[in-house]
């Protein structure tokens, strides 16, 4: 009766490495393994076994991958919904899921229909309710509309009057005094003064039409948070250990900035923000982490490699590409690839000007033409010794003759 | 007839460009002149569109041009020589960019020479990293020549110059109002642009001089591109194109006369005018801004754009997909005695579709008695392709005794499809590669595909008139890639999640339930029977029935379902996995579960836990189905798949499984609980609607981010989806666990626990768009009740039952839901094809390369390894690529102390040195490495003998050698 020591395990995990089995596999199987209390024998095997398993799911050469990948996102779209769902519970907003925002996600759309961004909070914020609701005051922004009860016109004066709720500026932390200050960064001339709860704009214009044009327009004006970003919503986060904020409307540029806000964590889905913002390689994250997530809400089960492809694809180019004829079937190499996909006749007009050529490396070129696609066992092909059959040939040569 | 690959002539690469006028010239066959076809005679007229220069199109008629027939001939271009000449419409965009970009007077690109070279540099740069032109760089240029005001070179003001569609231009100097640029200018000003010039514009001079897209000469397309056809009533009916030719040919000839009688100006330039419409139309006939040219009978003509074009033109469905031969279509039935890998074909299919084959030495009888039956008799032939390559109809031939005598290797025969042979079958849509897969063929009588009910899943199948599509390959090479590609059992693990896609379905798991719960016990007879059909005899032969230990034997000795279904079982499988019925216990009591819904299966043995969807199912990671694959391979899953169902089927059929209408009555108390539950609910809603018009937040408390009608709505969809709930429950209680809907669902073969409830309890409330129904009339939903309503009933809110029958009202809005779930799979559908047309034409060439990297076909590179850790999701255990839970199971299980026993034996006849000794060398010798070492050997002595018979070692040494040298010159001589 000898159970493996950790010395033992050790020593036979180091042959493991050596043999080609990667280093965070290893890691797993030591922590598995080792309050198991195993016989050296089941050990010795389930290495064995382990190996064997290990190299028999690697990739084989030739393999087509991308249309494997692309078949098994599309095929599970069949199954998701279409509709918009407001999320199940009481709170929280719509939400696009499904179907449309995969479609959103694969066309790279520059304005995604919802966005949302998750905030993550720093250390002393994101523990209670109260001290969170500071970071979320300095996050939504909120416009003059929200915090009046009316805007009066005053044609005696050609005066606009703003009625400010004080409840409210006070509930969102609104200092009354900075309004007219914030107010003359957007509008220069005229002066603006407060009066009591009332904010009395005095335009220097005396035309109805344009002082009611001007009202609208301060009716839309951010007074305080974050432009973009239209509500915020704090709730505690999925584990319950500390308090976030979800919000409507994206801008992640401007929410960085904000104290309290923990950068490192906070996401936005607008994958386009976030690659001007970081880069690609995180646009690539955002990509898979969103696809992934759609998937999984529509409770379809599909292996992470396929939404690897797939965003590595989007992105191999430096920058993010879309899927289709403005994208990546657009920016192939090949004439006829592009004609039988989408507009098939503008591109054999330019294909013709531009002198192209067609070289029949990719699948759709050489079904085109008729030959044998270079994929999968299309891309082997037999190599005949002739030396070693030499004397065979000549020994028929010489029956025939 | 066989084909070769190395005969096979391969297209390196095909080169676009512009045909210039005198490239058009030069391939003409014919001038054409004549606007007419075919003379009374029926004889096409010399230089007439039809002129059989330009290639035949009746069989018999040799072509004048090259003497080919009909099939060899493949047609000659002609020409127009056209009085003015015309601009082409697809560019004619290009052109008014570039005629605004160069200078009208000296027609240089209007850019300094230092841009120019910049731009230059800029393009063989780009050329030398990317092999290709930059095609965005064009669009600087001419954003910027566009800019400039006056020539650098001449000095020449540049003029406005503005389309009109689609190819009228018009030049515009201020003060002087707007004057036509005819194309003879255009065209002037077109030829005067210098090579280096053009290629700045990204145009390659050497392939298309810009000047060619103004036509001069018209090339005419062979007659085969636009064959007439001659109906039964013997009228000639002509090709769209040549219609629009004879348009063409009758305006150039009728503005040539004008021109040449001086006819004043503005008739000839109306005549100019209409021939650029009908050369605009014989392009594209579907031009935005002109009428399209219509047939006589007012139909739109389909001229070359409309052939090339969308979904029926010529790229999608006549090149990228084409139309086979050797293909049958018919409806699908199921069959559950035959193998997942066979497909029952009608034996009237079987006598169409034909396999050739050699004949040789071996199976000249069998192919002679073959020959005998001819194309009528099932395993017949229908043609025989001689040694000469003649092919003999075998319908026709009248004593067969006398070909079939004939027959001699090196023949070849089209002989009939036969038990055995590969085919391939698919169903559409074709959404993943599992659409399509090879089964062996059964020839049967009817006259359906018969196909096994477990391979519905990768098809999406079922069979309420179901057509599925069968193809035979024809060659070797096809045949042997379906066999070792394609079968059904290569296809068993999905690569969409790295589990099984196969696996039971409905009436399968709830046989299996019930065969292996714990109550379920059969004679020695019944188990005897079940084990034959279960082909456990075949599989094992050496298995017997009191391997066996029966469980009760007082009053006659029985056996557990679960022993006997555990005889399909290999002897090393080892699996825990929770059923789909567990009740998700704070605890889990694992193998004591109370519900026997803990199932493990230690060494072969199914121990404990009733087998459901989750451990038998389709489409299920984790299954004894995987299980068995991943440590058997696919032909013992497959064994076990077919043995499987046909034992269960045996099971459910002696069970009986039904439901009925008296399953889903719920009466007495229940009933009555049931209608409390909803009254309570009804009230619960309308307290909150009365909060709702009081303004009370005590009862309705806002919630965040929402109006308090949004908040209403939430409150009583709530409310009432609760109710629904609790409604249910009260309902599956009533029924009980025995019932076999009840059985279904649990054991998840069909339809959920909703399902019952509504057939049985309540429907439940119906909603459009996510929200309770509130559309219709004007504040209302229906004229039954009042405006402003809120409550549950006249919002939607069924709350009768399936079984006991709705409303009228009810009946409506239960329509009104019912639509919107139709509408969005009618709508989903097309959405979701499109969009993986798309993934697909993106994603398709992406190949993993001989150095492990993924390219797409330009070889770039896009990961480096596949999936970042380079494992195939098809081999995964859903998506890892080893499952040590499964693999610590096996190991625990191993037997150690029969190990130790052989290793002594074995350790004592041979000493091995393994590189694992050197590092522990006090260590025991291990079985495992032992086995392997003993094997390693003997494949080394096996190679040895190998190469010490055959001589030579077979590696290519990747260059012309002096043997092969000699035998060439040898050869050549």
């Amino acid at each position: 009766m000898t159970k493996i020591t950790e010395k033992i395990l050790d020593e036979e995990l180091a042959i493991l490495k050596n043999d080609g089995i990667p280093e965070d596999l290893i890691n797993i199987i030591r922590e598995k393994v080792i309050d198991e209390e195993l016989e050296e024998e089941q050990l010795e095997y389930l290495l064995n076994k382990i190996y064997i398993n290990f190299s028999n799911a690697l990739v084989e050469t030739s393999e087509p991958v991308g249309t494997v990948a692309a078949q098994s996102i599309g095929e599970p779209g069949t199954q998701m919904t279409l509709r918009t769902f407001h999320y199940a519970g009481v709170e929280e907003f719509s939400v696009t899921q499904g179907l449309p925002r995969l479609i959103e996600i694969v066309d790279a759309r520059r304005f995604p229909s919802t966005p949302q961004m998750t905030i993550f909070l720093e250390k002393p914020y994101h523990e209670s309710e109260a001290k969170a609701i500071e970071v979320h005051n300095r996050i939504e922004q909120i416009r003059i509309e929200q915090i009046t009860h009316d805007v009066d016109l005053d044609f005696v004066n050609w005066n606009i009057v703003i009625n400010l709720i004080p409840e409210i500026c006070e509930k969102k932390g609104i200092e009354i005094n900075e309004i007219p200050e914030i107010l003359k960064r957007y509008k220069k001339k005229g002066t603006i003064k407060r009066e009591g709860n009332s904010i009395i704009i005095d335009p220097g214009i005396e035309d109805l039409q344009s002082l009611q044009k001007l009202r609208e327009k301060i009716l839309k004006k951010v007074v305080k948070g974050i432009r973009g970003v239209k509500r915020g919503l704090l709730t505690p986060s999925d584990d319950g250990k500390e308090w976030i904020i979800k919000t409507e409307g994206t801008n992640m540029q401007g929410v960085i900035q904000i104290e309290g806000v923990d950068v490192t964590r906070t996401v936005s889905n607008h994958i386009h923000e976030i690659e001007k913002l970081y880069g690609v390689e995180a646009a690539r994250q955002m990509i898979i982490i969103e696809s992934q997530k759609v998937l999984e809400q529509q409770g379809l089960d599909v292996d992470l490699r396929h939404l690897l492809i797939l965003a590595d694809l989007m992105c191999y180019s430096g920058s993010i590409q879309s899927i289709g004829r403005h994208g990546i079937s657009g920016s192939k190499s090949s004439v006829f690839a592009r004609a039988a996909f989408e507009v098939t006749v503008n591109q054999l007009l330019d294909a013709g000007l531009y002198g192209e050529e067609e070289r029949l490396l990719g699948i759709p070129e050489n079904v085109i033409v008729g030959q044998i696609s270079p994929i999968g066992s299309g891309r082997v092909n037999i190599m005949f010794d002739l030396d070693a059959n030499l004397d065979l040939l000549k020994k028929k040569k010489k029956r025939s003759s | 007839m066989s084909y070769t690959f190395s005969r096979m002539k391969m297209i390196e690469k095909i080169k676009f460009g512009l045909l210039s006028p005198n490239e058009i010239r030069k391939m003409s066959a014919a001038r054409i002149i004549t606007a007419d076809t075919y003379d009374e005679d029926g004889l096409p007229i010399p230089s007439g569109l039809m002129d059989q220069r330009l290639g035949t199109i009746e069989p018999g008629q040799r072509c004048q041009t090259c003497g080919n027939l009909v099939s060899n001939c493949m047609g000659h271009f002609g020409h127009i020589e056209l009085a003015r000449p015309v601009i082409h419409v697809g560019y004619a965009k290009k052109v008014l960019k570039v005629l605004r970009s160069i200078c009208p007077e000296c027609s240089k690109l209007m850019l300094t020479e230092e841009e120019k070279e910049k731009f230059r540099q800029e393009q063989s740069q780009h050329r030398k990293i990317f092999f290709e032109g930059d095609e965005d760089a064009a669009k600087i240029v001419f954003k910027r020549a566009r800019k400039a005001k006056i020539c650098p070179y001449c000095g020449a003001k540049k003029k406005k110059i503005i389309i009109e569609k689609p190819t009228t231009f018009y030049e515009e100097e201020e003060g002087k109002g707007s004057r036509r640029i005819t194309p003879i200018e255009i065209l002037e000003r077109l030829k005067k642009i210098g090579d280096a010039d053009l290629r700045i514009l990204g145009i390659s001079p050497e392939n298309a001089r810009l000047e060619w897209v103004v036509f001069t000469v018209l090339p005419i397309p062979p007659v085969c591109a636009r064959p007439s056809i001659t109906l039964d009533s013997g009228i000639r009916s002509e090709d769209d194109l040549t219609h629009k030719l004879v348009d063409v040919i009758r305006i150039n000839q009728r503005l040539r006369e004008n021109i040449d009688a001086g006819a004043p100006h503005l008739i000839v330039e109306d005549l100019w005018e209409l021939l650029q419409y009908h050369i605009t139309t014989y392009f594209d006939n579907q031009v935005s801004g002109i009428p399209p040219a219509r047939h006589r009978s007012g139909r739109a003509l389909r001229t070359l754009t409309q052939r090339l074009k969308g979904k029926e033109g010529r790229f999608r469905s006549n090149l990228s997909g084409k139309r086979v031969d050797f293909s049958a279509r018919s409806v699908i039935s199921p069959n559950p005695y035959i193998s997942i890998n066979d497909v029952g074909v009608p034996i009237e299919i079987a006598k169409i579709l034909t396999i050739p084959t050699n004949v040789n030495d071996w199976n000249i009888e069998e192919m002679k008695q073959m020959v005998l039956n001819g194309p009528f008799k099932h395993p017949g032939a229908n043609y025989i392709i001689r040694n000469d390559r003649r092919r003999i109809d075998l319908r026709y031939v009248k004593n067969r005794k006398i070909i079939a005598d004939m027959l001699a290797p090196g023949f070849t025969i089209e002989r009939h499809l036969n038990d055995g042979d590969l085919v391939l079958f698919n169903r559409q849509p074709s959404l993943h590669r599992m659409s399509i897969m090879a089964h062996e063929v059964r020839i049967m009588k009817g006259r359906t595909f018969r196909l096994n009910l477990t391979v519905c899943p990768p098809y999406n199948a079922d069979f309420d008139g179901d057509e599925m599509n069968l193809h035979v390959p024809q060659s070797e090479e096809a045949r042997t890639e379906a066999e070792l590609l394609l079968k059904v059992q290569e296809h068993i693990l999905s690569p969409r999640f790295g589990g099984p896609i196969l696996g039971g379905i409905q009436d399968f798991i709830s046989s299996v339930f019930q065969f292996t719960s714990k109550d379920s016990l059969y004679t020695k007879k019944d188990a005897l029977k079940l084990l034959y059909i279960g082909d456990v005899y075949k599989n094992n032969p050496n298995f017997k029935l009191n391997q066996l230990v029966p469980v009760i034997t007082d009053p006659e000795p029985k056996y557990s379902g679960k022993q006997i279904f555990s005889t399909l079982f290999p002897d090393d499988l080892n699996i825990k996995v929770k059923s789909k019925f567990c009740k998700k216990c704070e605890v889990c009591e694992e193998a004591d579960c109370p519900y026997d819904a803990y199932v493990v299966i230690r060494n072969g043995q199914l121990i404990t836990g009733t087998i459901d969807e989750n451990s038998f199912g389709a489409m299920q990671s984790n299954s004894i189905l995987q299980r068995i694959i991943k440590d058997h391979g696919n032909a013992l899953g497959r064994q076990f798949l077919d043995s499987a169902t046909k034992m269960l089927l045996y099971v459910i059929r002696q069970n009986g499984m039904t439901m009925g209408l008296d399953e889903v009555y719920v009466h007495g108390h229940a009933y009555e609980e049931i209608q409390r539950i909803l009254k309570d609910a009804t009230a619960e809603s309308e307290k909150l609607i009365d909060a709702f018009y009081d303004n009370d937040t005590t009862i309705l408390r806002r919630a965040p981010g929402r109006s308090m009608r949004e908040t209403l709505e939430l409150r009583i969809r709530q409310v009432l989806a609760e109710a629904r709930k609790e409604a249910e429950e009260t309902a599956a209680e009533f029924i009980g666990d025995e019932a076999h809907s009840v059985i279904m669902t649990k054991s998840g073969a069909r339809g959920n626990i909703l399902n019952l409830g509504q057939m049985s309890a309540v429907v439940g409330q119906q909603a459009i768009r996510g929200e309770r129904i509130n559309r219709g009339y004007t504040l209302r939903t229906l004229p039954h009740f009042k405006i402003n309503d809120l409550t549950p009933k006249s919002r939607g809110f069924v709350s009768s039952s399936y079984r006991n029958g709705l409303k009228p009202v009810e009946f409506f809005f239960h329509a009104m839901g019912g639509r919107e779930g139709l509408v969005d799979t009618a709508v989903r559908t097309s959405t979701s094809g499109y969009m993986q047309r798309r993934l697909v034409n993106a994603l398709q060439d992406m190949v993993i390369e001989n150095d492990g990297t993924v390219r797409n076909s330009d070889k770039n590179v896009i990961q480096f390894t596949f999936g970042d850790d380079g494992v195939e999701p098809t081999h995964t255990d859903h998506g890892k690529a080893v499952n040590l839970d499964v693999l610590l199971l096996k190991a625990k299980a191993l037997d150690v102390e029969a190990i130790r026993k052989e290793i002594k034996t074995i350790s004592n006849s041979i000493k091995p040195a393994s590189k694992k000794e050197k590092i522990t060398k006090e260590k025991p010798v291990k079985t495992t490495k032992t086995k392997q070492k003993e094997e390693e050997l003997d494949e080394e002595s096996l190679m040895k003998q190998f190469n010490e018979e055959t001589g030579k070692n077979a590696i290519w040494r990747g260059k012309e050698t002096k043997t092969y040298l000699e035998w060439k010159k040898d050869k050549m001589a």
